[in-house]
């Protein structure tokens, strides 16, 4: 018999030796396994040195207390009937989260510097695995700043919802945004890979996203062209679930559903976005 | 049994052709050394191969998979150093390998065997659990070599895999380079512009110049063809493509170079 080489074995559709049926399952699990293990990557260079997350504490704190503390006695800002510092709290949260996340990009030029994207890029792991499991590492680090809000707020006064399913609810919103974000981070990257240049980019898109959200004032008092701008923003959902989850009768603008539907849908259509471009790195 | 073969090979960056029209094939357990000044081509040529670099036009097969459309195949049977450090500095050598174990999908049954078997092997055993970027330069690539070969490649692709080491840290990685093809039929192909590691690593070199393969055959073959005793592979070198004085790369290759020279030295 002639002897078939891979490539004819293959020229069939579907290849002899597994059934139809176990591919998709087979490639989901490969690909959580992989994102898995690229978040283990970096969560592992964090507990070898954790020193960042303690200096990420700083910007949050200083936003509630002296921000925080002064706005809260101007009692201008309509927040549906609770203290502004408990309303801004969730916004801050949010805010801290976007930090971690909108720079968390520039890990992926460090890397090409050196040669760890080559090698992740030779290993047979999927390309939208690899940039999700950054995403996920991103929401490892978003944890901590839920931690840190919580504690500051629980220091301010603040009336947190502690039910279980409320903090679970949060804590899946940070994880998201902090992906989404994360994302959008490594698409600028990759696009213009330098550090002086994702830097400047960086900053300039962190204010935007920031103010044109309803973190800390509602979408209701902006004017028209900025509440439009706010509802493609997705910070805003984010701060919408943070906002009712967070507090005690705390309250949706657009519900919880909407909010989450909102953002996975962000996050999956980065990650493809993402999974395509990050190879181009190594160009 | 040919386990490489391209037929062809383009890649251009613009107007530039940085490599054109290559065709070589090599046969399983050989050691294959790629050599020519920088800027002639050989990073890309290992960037295609290992399914980094769509290439332009033309083609390429690694153990019978083509490197565009079966990509992922590819990715499975081979192993690559790249020229840059690429081993993770802020984690031990230990995790180092095993992100990549778990990366290969290496059965977690074998993981810690193979783990400590590739540790020993390249000697650094004593040092897995130290952070990576306590180690010395040498320490370092040795373990980007074990950190390659865990899953046991069928070819291991090397891009200037001795770049500012010093002479005992080359003995070294050559002595490893060595055992892999003699103790696992590890196919091994290597860039470098060391004449004497061509020498003592390949059984078969082709010398690259301005993107294209201006000679290729045994070391031995390669040094009668230009002349009588006591030529060695640097006349064969500067004979092939040493005829210009611009040779060196750009700015940004260079840079890169001695930033690698400096991570390692």
């Amino acid at each position: 018999m002639k002897h078939r080489g891979p490539d004819e074995q293959h020229s069939g559709s579907v290849s002899r030796f597994e059934p139809f049926v176990t591919i998709p399952l087979k490639s989901v699990v490969g690909f959580l396994k992989t994102t898995l293990v690229i978040a283990e990557l970096e969560v592992r260079k964090l507990r070898h040195d954790p020193s960042e997350l303690l200096t990420r504490a700083i910007q949050p704190a200083l936003w509630l207390l002296i921000f925080g503390q002064v706005f809260a006695r101007i009692r201008a800002i309509p927040t549906g009937g609770i203290p502004y510092i408990d309303f801004m709290a969730p916004g801050i949260l949010a805010q801290s989260v976007l930090f971690i996340a909108i720079f968390h990009g520039i890990a992926i030029i460090w890397e090409r510097d050196l040669g760890l994207v080559h090698k992740l890029l030779a290993s047979p792991s999927p390309r939208a695995a690899l940039v999700l499991g950054k995403g996920v590492s991103a929401g490892a680090r978003a944890l901590s700043q839920v931690a840190i809000v919580y504690v500051l707020s629980l220091i301010l006064g603040v009336k947190i919802n502690w039910n279980p399913a409320a903090l679970a609810g949060v804590i899946c919103a940070a994880l998201l945004a902090a992906a989404c974000f994360s994302m959008l981070s490594l698409i600028i990257a990759c696009v213009v890979k330098t550090r002086e240049r994702f830097m400047g980019i960086g900053q300039v898109l962190t204010m935007p996203l920031f103010f044109a959200s309803n973190a800390i004032y509602p979408i209701s008092i902006m004017p028209g062209w900025l509440q439009v701008i706010s509802k493609i923003n997705p910070l805003t959902y984010e701060v919408d679930a943070l906002r009712s989850l967070m507090l005690v009768g705390g309250r949706s603008v657009f519900g919880i559903g909407v909010d989450m539907g909102v953002l996975s849908l962000t996050l999956a259509l980065l990650v493809i976005v993402a999974g395509r471009i990050y190879p181009g790195i190594v160009v | 049994m040919r386990i490489l073969e391209t037929d062809a090979l383009t890649r251009r960056f613009g107007e530039h052709t940085a490599v054109d029209s290559v065709s070589v094939s090599i046969d399983a357990g050989e050691a294959f050394g790629l050599l020519g000044p920088n800027g002639a081509g050989k990073t890309t040529m290992i960037k295609m191969l290992t399914t980094l670099l769509p290439p332009t036009s033309g083609s390429a097969r690694v153990a019978g998979f083509e490197i565009v459309r079966r990509a992922r195949e590819v990715r499975r049977v081979i192993g690559y150093v790249p020229q840059l450090v690429s081993a993770d500095g802020s984690l031990s050598g230990y995790e180092n390998l095993l992100i990549f174990a778990k990366l290969y999908d290496i059965p977690r049954s074998e993981r810690r065997m193979r783990i400590s078997e590739a540790l020993s092997f390249v000697g650094l055993a004593d040092a897995a659990t130290r952070l990576v970027r306590e180690y010395s330069g040498g320490m370092i690539r040795r373990l980007e070599i074990a950190q390659s070969v865990l899953h046991r490649p069928r070819v291991l692709f090397l891009d200037e895999p001795t770049v500012g080491l010093d002479p005992v840290a080359r003995r070294a990685v050559w002595d490893y380079i060595e055992r892999l093809r003699e103790d696992y039929g590890t196919t091994i192909f290597l860039t470098t512009h060391l004449m004497e590691e061509a020498d003592s690593l390949c059984n078969r070199i082709a010398i690259m110049h301005r993107g294209r393969v201006a000679a290729i055959g045994e070391p031995a073959e390669l040094k009668a063809s230009i002349g009588d005793d006591g030529t060695t592979l640097d006349d064969v070198f500067v004979h092939y493509a040493g005829d210009r004085l611009d040779s060196g790369g750009g700015y940004r290759e260079t840079s890169r170079t001695r930033r690698t020279a400096q991570r390692l030295g």
